[in-house]
């Protein structure tokens, strides 16, 4: 233990002595922030969006689907049409399961705009109502900047320190000491895990005070899905740096697992009219499945078994990687 | 015990003479590590090494190397740069797995606690950014269940002007003692030294061995790993000459130079000074100022100088030095 501490304390030491790191590790994720926040304030509204829940390539609705000012997103599932008509994501929602029917959003003035609009092609939809508060760019992309964030934290401040250590000698010197390689990495992880956790709560702070962030669900939750999202990113970072030394190498296999996530686990888009097998991919991604829960616990209120089978899923890809990098771990370069 | 071929003469013989300076601050300095127990009295051997193999596919970088380590002393292991010198000495403290061979310490094999009982310092080794020397002692301090006070290491190995300085910014000489004290933190037994001068100026390395004759005279047992000659002529009491991994030849300096070469070379300068070099007995080897007369008795060489009344003001006696000996052994200089 008294090793482990030791380790811990001198890693946080050089954190956050390295004024440059520090400063980065907030400044970045906030102006990303702010620059959504500028850029997505003023939405395009020149454009309606209409959720389909059935087959509408005929029928008396089409006339309206077809027009250039209509823009149409498919569901297999009524509900998650219905949460996005909810979050003022969709203006209307058109669904011929049990009859034609439609829903606006009481509180959208688009939805009542492109009502009139349909009313005006077809009589043959019973109207529903439905009502929610808009759910702003700013606050859907928020969760997804948290993840961004959490990913690059921990995958580089772990994966870099311990190739650069390796590089350098300074495992090899621990090597010949009486620390054990479980004692070193599980310092690794912790001071990580702090600083981490530490920075995202930071921004999350920030963030709910100047942007008036929606925050449906328990803030408890969030702490829970940050920690197992950051393990599972640590322990892969740490799967990575498991046996090179090779700082060019490291910085390319790092970059190599963070940009295909940070596109397709819809940080910055979502991923509903991308082909299947893209979703499917998306879905081996950690980041997907921590920016998913956050979103689902920020934005829709949902509990801890709402999000359980993204906790799974992080706690799992947690554990292999943790065992593949104890498996592969070398203390110095050959 | 396993027998090898160094005499147990050797243990006895006495540290190397220091310059002025070495000596005034070997006792000026305070003395506040316990003396460890006389170990030579109770065994024979701290460390033996035994037909110690590491192949690299078809590079042998050790290449059935044994010698045996008696306690208290400095143990050398000479040879030029690749000789395999550091890969033996990271297999004996355990960085690197040998491909065959066995290592016993205390006339067992070695077992997790001999990283409690060892110290050691690399080559190279950088250590963690932004701590200051005292923080970077501190650390390693707790990875010891018998650590010695930080305070007294910074005097012993005089770290105090610089303690609170950032470690990685140490000037050459200073990172190279801080780095020897990290290897005695631990109070251990044995200490393991791969080439801790190089690279330091002149000055910085006569600073250094002092420090290692400092730690000698506390009854710690030292391996040194050098392609310094005159390192290990004035710090290593027995040593082995290894080249292309394996062991040419071992024993005292002494001993090494009296049964290779036992010629020493009397130098006078020639021609008028009024002698017949035909008359002196050796070989005597005409250089442009002066001759060369290598001669197995100086003193007879002397006389016979005396006798043909030769001016011996300009008359030098040059004994042969490890490096004489290792171009005798390999066939080429320790540099290259």
């Amino acid at each position: 233990m008294k090793q482990f501490l030791a380790i811990l304390v001198a890693r946080n030491k050089e954190y956050y002595r390295d004024k440059g790191s520090v400063a980065w590790a907030f400044l970045f994720p906030l102006l990303v922030i702010v620059a959504c926040a500028l850029a997505f304030s003023n939405p395009d509204t020149s454009v309606f969006r209409v959720g389909l829940h059935g087959d509408f390539s005929t029928g008396p609705a089409s006339a309206l689907l077809d027009q250039p000012y209509i823009k149409t997103v498919s569901f297999d599932r009524l509900d998650k049409a219905l949460e996005r008509t909810q979050h003022h994501q969709l203006d209307l929602l058109l669904s011929s399961d049990g009859g034609n029917r439609y829903w606006i959003n009481t509180e959208s003035s688009a939805s009542a705009a492109v009502e009139q609009l349909l009313l005006g092609t077809t009589a043959d939809f019973v109207r529903q109502e439905i009502s929610g508060r808009k759910i702003r760019y700013v606050d859907w992309v928020i969760p997804g900047v948290l993840g961004m964030n959490l990913m690059f934290g921990a995958l580089f401040g772990v994966g870099y320190v311990i190739v650069r250590y390796r590089h350098n000698g300074v495992l090899k010197r621990l090597q010949a000491t009486p620390v054990t390689a479980l004692q070193f990495l599980s310092a690794q992880m912790v001071s990580r895990l702090l600083i981490v956790v530490a920075v995202n709560g930071l921004i999350f702070a920030g963030c709910a005070l100047f942007l008036d962030l929606i925050v449906l669900g328990n803030y408890i939750n969030l702490l829970l899905i940050t920690l197992a999202g950051a393990l599972a990113m640590i322990a892969l970072g740490l799967l990575i740096a498991s046996r090179t030394a090779n700082e060019e190498l490291a910085g390319g296999l790092l970059n190599v697992t963070t940009w295909p996530m940070l596109f397709m686990s819809e940080v910055w888009f979502s991923l509903d009219d991308a082909p299947a097998w893209m979703q499917s991919l998306s879905n081996l991604m950690p980041l997907t499945h921590i920016v998913k829960a956050f979103r689902a616990v920020m934005i829709e209120g949902a509990s801890l078994v709402d999000v359980s089978h993204h906790l799974l899923w992080l706690a799992l890809m947690t554990a292999t990687s943790l065992g593949l990098a104890a498996l592969l771990f070398r203390w110095h370069k050959k | 015990m396993s027998s090898y071929g160094l005499s147990a003469a050797s243990a006895s013989r006495t540290p190397p003479p220091n310059d002025g300076n070495h000596s005034e601050r070997a006792e000026s300095r305070p003395a506040p590590l316990p003396q460890q127990p006389n170990l030579s009295l109770t065994m024979t051997y701290l460390l033996e090494v035994d037909h110690l193999r590491k192949h690299y596919g078809s590079l042998k970088a050790v290449d059935d190397v044994s010698f045996a380590i008696r306690p208290g002393i400095c143990f050398g292991l000479l040879g030029p740069n690749g000789a395999g010198k550091t890969t033996t000495i990271e297999i004996i403290e355990g960085i690197t797995a040998p491909t065959s061979g066995e290592i016993r310490y205390r006339g067992k094999p070695r077992d997790k606690s001999f990283a409690e009982r060892c110290g050691i310092q690399f080559q190279a080794t950088a250590l963690q950014d932004f701590l200051t020397v005292r923080e970077v002692l501190t650390l390693f301090a707790n990875f010891y269940q018998h650590p010695l006070a930080i305070d007294e290491l910074i005097d012993w190995c005089e770290l105090g002007e610089f303690s609170d300085r950032e470690a990685n910014k140490l000037s050459g000489g200073q990172k190279q003692r801080l780095l020897l004290a990290l290897a005695l933190i631990n109070d251990p037994e044995i200490v393991f030294l791969d080439e801790p001068t190089t690279g330091l100026d002149p000055q910085s390395r006569r600073h250094f061995w002092d420090l290692i004759s400092a730690i000698k005279a506390r009854g710690k047992t030292i391996v040194l790993t050098t392609h310094y000659m005159d390192e290990a002529e004035l710090l290593c009491d027995e040593l082995v000459i290894m080249d292309h991994g394996r062991i040419i030849d071992q024993g005292s300096p002494r001993q090494l130079l009296d049964k290779h070469l036992p010629h020493k070379r009397v130098c006078i300068a020639h021609p008028g000074n009024g002698f017949d070099a035909s008359l002196l007995v050796g070989e005597v080897v005409a250089g442009e100022d002066e001759l060369e007369i290598i001669t197995i008795s100086v003193e007879q060489t002397l006389q016979e100088l005396m006798a043909q009344r030769a001016d011996l003001s300009t008359l030098r006696v040059r004994n042969p030095t490890l490096e004489d000996l290792f171009i005798k052994l390999t066939g080429h200089l320790l540099r290259d």
